[in-house]
């Protein structure tokens, strides 16, 4: 169950906490994982700890060329053609409404929905000649739930679950799926940011007693690239302890 | 017959998965060789790649069929 030997993924903010996670996860199942991401040494960290199958694709998600140059590139560096994709760079910029700047809201859609989109068209491509495709996008709880502070990013997160949705009703018949993983309160460093006071009070809302781990992502994502989840199409899968049951 | 026809003709044969001879120019992707919407996009990247052309959107609803794929190429990549 859920091997990926034999398959190439790409995965971008691989040198993130749960980026970094995902890739692992995908490793271990067998997959040749390219790492994508801004801070090459990051990423030569996260390679190193995994070995082999693992080449380096650095990339600038805000630079449109570099992104829609970013699968072929990724592609070459594999020596294959890309099997699974996982757009799980993300980047924050939190404001009240009010006080949110045009540049913050466009930041964030940037990198967090169009590079997504990019991304996937690329992707697309090879995969549709292939007739076997995993694309797998990390949105958020707050895309579902809305949060405080958080309009630009949780508009870019619920933007990848209706991108998502479209994408798949279009390539379905391809073999390809096209799904989002939604992690709540995970630990990483954008929720390090939060202040002890903000962590209590989330804490508190989660039945689960915790917060989740990257390693939960990954699993997640591992499904989801799975030949087993082959009839799992559209869908968002929420792992956030039950702090949102939707 | 012109090697863009025939490359065209290959094109099809490959992506829609028909015989060959039932790829005759008058043929029309959808009604006589099964094609769905994914298909024709399929066809037209592919008719992109091979002759190294770009097919705007508002030509491309007009290739209907195999005549008017060929003919579309002859024209733009001269």
């Amino acid at each position: 169950m859920f091997d990926l030997t034999g398959k190439t993924a790409l995965v971008t903010g691989a040198s993130g906490g749960i980026g970094g996670a995902i890739a692992r996860a995908l490793h271990a199942r067998g997959a040749t994982v390219v790492l994508s991401g801004t801070r090459r040494e990051a990423l030569e960290a996260v390679a190193a700890e995994l070995g082999d199958r693992c080449p380096i694709v650095p990339c600038n998600l805000s630079d449109a060329d570099a992104v829609n140059g970013l699968v072929a590139a990724a592609e070459a560096e594999a020596g294959t053609g890309l099997d699974i994709l996982v757009n799980n760079a993300g980047l924050t910029r939190d404001q009240l409404a009010m006080r949110l700047k045009d540049d913050d809201w466009s930041a964030v859609l940037e990198v967090n929905l169009t590079a997504a989109f990019r991304l996937s068209r690329s992707a697309l491509k090879g995969m549709m000649k292939r007739r076997w495709g995993r694309i797998v996008s990390i949105t958020s709880i707050v895309g579902v739930t809305g949060n405080p502070g958080q309009a630009n990013y949780a508009a870019s997160k619920a933007g990848l679950i209706g991108m998502s949705k479209s994408l798949a009703a279009e390539v379905a018949p391809r073999g390809i799926t096209v799904n989002c993983v939604a992690p709540g309160f995970i630990t990483s460093a954008m929720t390090d940011a939060l202040s002890d006071d903000q962590k209590a009070r989330l804490l508190a809302a989660i039945p689960a007693g915790a917060m989740g781990t990257g390693a939960d992502i990954g699993s997640a994502v591992v499904y989801l690239a799975s030949n087993e989840a082959g009839y799992v199409t559209g869908q968002t899968l929420h792992v956030n302890g039950g702090m949102a049951m939707i | 017959m012109s090697d863009v026809a025939e490359r065209v003709k290959k094109i099809v044969v490959e992506h829609l998965g028909v015989e060959e001879s039932k790829v005759t120019e008058n043929a029309s992707f959808i009604d006589d060789l099964g094609a769905d919407s994914l298909d024709t996009v399929e066809l037209v990247m592919a008719f992109e790649e091979e002759f190294q052309c770009e097919i705007p959107d508002d030509a491309a609803e007009k290739i209907l069929t195999v005549k008017d794929a060929i003919a579309f190429i002859n024209e733009h990549t001269k």
